[in-house]
């Protein structure tokens, strides 16, 4: 990292500081929110000049995007004023301070940023690049360590998704009932539709945004993206849609049945192709075995576990964005 | 020069920090939920700063470039984020939940209300 990259980047870190005891001090959790988006963004920033293309994609969509969303959805139907407490808790901000200033004490053992002999950069890093083009042979070496060299991760990752998506879901409903099926469209609950200046810029970006979402989805091998930051991305797409058109707009364009197959599909997908790679004679999420040359077998098991974790990562994202929505409309 | 590169982890220290003190001193629950979302930024932020590699670039592969960054912290953070979304998007449906049992999203009112 050259010396300008550096300050650069303790520049942005300072700023992510200063917005951060902000978002802790104030009262307004409507600007807290707001201010969470501000430092999401920051990170994203940051986590890009520390060279983690594909992370900073991820926090941008997921953080800076569907997070505020979100927190705006659950705001809305609480309150937006947090009580003033009674007294400062002194003890509490005694306990952070020292804690803080202890592993801030423990950092002075750590190797510098960007140190070559740092413990991370020694063992599987090297061999993880170097298999990487002799197994694989796509460019996106973390495309390529989380399809396939982690691959059984990954699938926990997109089971846990999965789970908290049904969750959600279970503990506020599908909004099913809120947006009967075959009820008129009605004007009065419909988003956005009355300001013409958001209503048409938005309907303007929606498609470009969907197709940044297919492209990173399936360019995820050779630039920064996969199915995680392709879902976010799609995600946000429908949400724009939702909070442009009304919710029950949205639900036509992708009805409540379509996302619950959207959720279990892509974990089945992912599934299934772990047990072809069993069926063909190999070991569970090996995909060398998928197709006559081991390297090509690899690319398309990716291919198609990476579209199996865009679709769960779309489907449930958008869900608990209705969930949420349709409490409020209810 | 030595100093300067320990700044990132000192940032991950109070960023850890700010969002533990949210978690334990606001009674307020979606607050709270902030501050999990900060300390969780903060661990995200300590992975991607033990990958980064001096003179290295992102992990892709291509002509020109023969240092990278360490890909496998990068592999872990992301899928954390996304995860991260979805277990921030169940506690707030449960504060939700907790809103309309007990018309408060304030810890020290929903205790008192439980207290016999």
């Amino acid at each position: 990292m050259s010396t300008i990259t550096l300050l650069f980047s303790i520049f942005l870190l300072t700023l992510l500081m200063i917005t951060t005891m902000a978002i802790v001090r104030t009262r307004n959790l409507f600007v807290a929110v707001m201010l969470m988006g501000i430092a999401s963004l920051l990170i994203a920033a940051s986590f890009f000049l520390l060279d983690a293309a594909d992370v900073a994609l991820t926090e941008a969509a997921v953080g800076a995007g569907i997070s505020t969303v979100l927190f705006l959805g659950a705001l809305a139907l609480t309150s937006e004023r947090e009580r003033s407490p009674s007294s400062l808790p002194l003890l509490s901000l005694g306990i952070v301070a020292i804690v803080a200033l202890i592993v801030i004490y423990a950092t002075f053992d750590q190797p510098p940023l960007g140190s070559p002999s740092a413990p991370v950069q020694a063992h599987l890093t090297p061999w993880y690049i170097e298999s990487t083009r002799e197994l694989i042979d796509i460019p996106n070496v973390v495309t390529a360590v989380l399809a396939s060299f982690r691959g059984y991760d990954t699938l926990g990752e997109v089971i846990v998704v999965f789970t908290a998506g049904v969750g959600v879901l279970f503990l506020l409903g599908t909004g099913a009932s809120a947006s009967a099926a075959g009820a008129p469209l009605s004007e009065d609950n419909a988003g956005l539709r009355h300001y013409l200046i958001p209503r048409i810029l938005g309907r303007l970006l929606i498609p470009f945004i969907l197709l940044l979402g297919f492209y990173v989805q399936f360019h995820g091998e050779y630039s920064p993206g996969g199915g995680f930051q392709a879902g976010a991305i799609v995600a946000a797409s429908i949400i724009l849609y939702s909070l442009l058109e009304g919710e029950q707009r949205a639900l036509l364009v992708i009805p409540q049945g379509v996302l619950l197959a959207m959720m279990v599909g892509g974990v089945l997908l992912y599934g299934a192709v772990g047990v072809a790679g069993l069926v063909l004679g190999g070991n569970f999420l090996d995909y060398s075995v998928l197709d006559s040359d081991p390297v090509k077998g690899q690319q398309w098991g990716i291919l198609l576990i990476e579209i199996g974790i865009g679709i769960t990562v779309a489907g449930v994202l958008i869900s608990i964005f209705h969930a949420f929505a349709s409490r409020g409309a209810a | 020069m030595d100093i300067l590169g320990l700044y990132h982890y000192w940032v991950f220290a109070v960023l850890l920090m700010t969002g533990f003190y949210a978690i334990v001193a606001k009674p307020n629950l979606i607050k709270k939920l902030i501050g999990l979302s900060l300390f969780q930024s903060a661990v995200f932020l300590c992975y991607i700063t033990f990958g980064k590699l001096a003179g290295g670039t992102a992990p892709i592969v291509g002509k020109g470039a023969e240092l990278f960054s360490s890909p496998l912290p990068q592999v872990l953070i992301l899928t954390a984020i996304v995860v991260s979304i979805s277990t921030t998007a169940l506690g707030l449906a449960l504060v939700l939940r907790i809103k309309e049992a007990y018309g408060s999203i304030e810890e020290d009112e929903i205790q008192e209300q439980d207290a016999p």
